[in-house]
């Protein structure tokens, strides 16, 4: 069941990302960092985790996901080592797919060239 | 013609079946990836029963960043972005995808002037503004904590 809510939120998500595109011309850019503030905020107001057990990837795939696990990751570091967990958590919880973000593009960027639009 | 004059005429020419079709396409082609990272979660679990649900979403991310970095490389993923539009740049495989479309862009730079100093032209504001926000967040809850 969770891999049809999965489908529907997680489309419904992106659904939302390309009206913005549509409706008001923004640059992807400023479309992912609507997003990762709005998964943030919703893991503030303790909603992100219900919308994950309910609809698992569909929440968490989407950039929201990295919002709210960068916020999730906070909160728990600061619980276990107090003040320094402020600046540590947001990146400890994403550091794997930052990483992997980096090196592939790296990798990728070395080996394929950019074709010509 | 001053940009509201062309957002205007834009918007006059466009047909509205138009705007529903590319929504649509956003919707199917988003929440196929989001289908994908569910598919690929559930056999992480599988696989690794010791991994907490963390762990496997980090992994999950990670596969799904990976997988559309090559296929950015590979030049599939700007055809999928060209169909699909906000349905390829909200996951975050787009995330992966605006870095290393920058960093081949860059490359005739220098890997280092061009690759290394681009890379993060479009995803560096997504990590600058999401660090910020978690952090500002962080210290109102180690505030609060401090009196309960």
């Amino acid at each position: 069941m969770t891999f049809l809510w999965a489908f529907i939120i997680g489309g419904f998500i992106c659904m939302i990302g390309q009206l913005l595109i549509l409706k008001t011309n923004w640059t992807p850019a400023r479309i992912l960092v609507s997003f990762v503030v709005i998964g943030a905020l919703l893991q503030v107001c303790t909603l992100f985790e219900p919308l994950q057990k309910f609809a698992g990837a569909g929440v968490t795939t989407p950039i929201t996901g990295f919002g709210a696990g960068l916020v999730k990751g906070t909160f728990e570091n600061i619980d276990k080592y107090g003040f320094l967990g402020i600046f540590s958590g947001g990146l400890t919880a994403m550091s794997a797919g930052i990483a992997v973000a980096i090196v592939s593009g790296l990798v990728i960027g070395m080996i394929f060239k950019s074709r010509s639009k | 013609m001053d940009k509201q004059e062309y957002a205007e005429y834009i918007k006059r020419i466009t047909p509205k079946s138009k705007i529903w079709n590319s929504i649509i396409r956003a919707f199917v082609v988003g929440g196929l990836i989001c289908l994908l990272g569910e598919g690929l979660g559930a056999l992480y679990k599988m696989w690794l029963p010791n991994y907490d649900q963390a762990q496997i979403g980090s992994l999950v991310s990670c596969t799904l960043i990976l997988l559309a970095s090559i296929l950015t490389g590979i030049g599939v993923y700007d055809k999928i972005g060209y169909f699909s539009g906000g349905g390829s740049i909200v996951p975050i495989t787009g995330f992966s995808n605006s870095i290393t479309s920058a960093a081949m862009e860059f490359r005739k730079e220098g890997i280092i002037f061009g690759t290394c100093a681009n890379m993060f032209k479009i995803a560096g504001p997504v990590i600058v503004v999401g660090v910020a926000v978690a952090m500002l967040c962080g210290l109102g809850y180690f505030i609060v904590g401090l009196f309960l």
